[in-house]
């Protein structure tokens, strides 16, 4: 399994994590919704595009469906595209028609694909408004069983006081 | 795929795992006491110690003719930490895009 790396200052957030495939297909299955829905949403969740229009101007309306039938809509709209190499835009909440919600962070995104010896490289930058925007976002984070896990090794700690 | 590269959270994943974890965190155990705490073979034991070895969850030292295993705690402060949900986000996605990459490359041959 490739380790994906996660630095975090202030508001911009970083992602880098290498795949064992060649840039061709990684772009892809960043880029085209069928194979976005197959790995988009965390299990035990479900990626299902409404509306994908993956050019520069488009975005891509998007659903994550809970256990429980519950939806998240969410939508990507496409800035810049240079295929199979980058592509920006920025990701924003939204309801089912794809009106954004003013109230929720927007993050503004920028993807880079490098490969190299038939390994692509995949850095994902995200920059939010503000480091509270970035917080809020990532609390909303959707919680497996192991969050729990988490948070009882977390009052272990506290008691520990490293 | 080379070794397989263990991460903290799959160290994590395992309710086994998590309890041997919280038994020793206060005092570094020996396997041999550990084993004993479960109702589970001694094998099945050292699997899991094994695995939170990997994982760099614990250390092992050897002390006389005992195995001592002890927490390392800034492995296991970095996962309490705020950005945990976001990670485990991430992971999870990243793992099912790995799957759908070598479905994609059997395809494409």
């Amino acid at each position: 399994m490739n380790e994906a790396k996660f630095t975090v200052k202030e508001n911009v957030l970083t992602v880098e994590r290498t795949f064992n495939a060649p840039i061709k297909l990684v772009w892809r299955a960043w880029t085209e919704a069928e194979l976005l829905d197959q790995w988009w949403a965390p299990t035990p969740w479900k990626s299902e595009t409404a509306k994908m229009d993956f050019s520069e101007g488009g975005s891509r309306l998007y659903a994550m469906v809970g256990p429980e039938g519950e939806k998240h809509w969410g939508l990507t709209e496409f800035t810049s595209i240079k295929p199979v190499t980058h592509f920006s835009g920025q990701d924003v909440f939204c309801d089912e028609n794809g009106e954004p919600n003013r109230e929720m962070p927007v993050a503004k995104f920028s993807n880079d694909f490098n490969e190299n010896n038939n390994q692509t490289t995949v850095i994902m930058v995200t920059h939010y408004a503000s480091a509270d925007d970035l917080k809020t976002v990532i609390e909303m984070g959707m919680k497996e069983g192991l969050t729990m896990a988490l948070n009882q090794l977390e009052d272990i700690l506290l008691t520990q006081k490293v | 795929m080379g070794a397989l590269k263990r991460d903290v959270f799959q160290g994590l994943a395992d309710p086994t795992r998590r309890e041997i974890l919280t038994l020793i965190v206060h005092e570094p155990m020996s396997l041999n006491s550990i084993a004993e705490k479960f109702e589970i073979s001694r094998p099945a034991v050292s699997q899991h110690i094994k695995i939170l070895e990997e994982c760099q969850l614990i250390d092992i030292t050897q002390k006389g003719r005992q195995r001592f295993c002890e927490p390392k705690l800034d492995k296991l402060n970095e996962v309490a930490e705020w950005i945990a949900p976001f990670k485990e986000m991430w992971e999870s996605r990243f793992n099912q895009l790995d799957n759908l990459l070598e479905e994609l490359k059997t395809k494409s041959k």
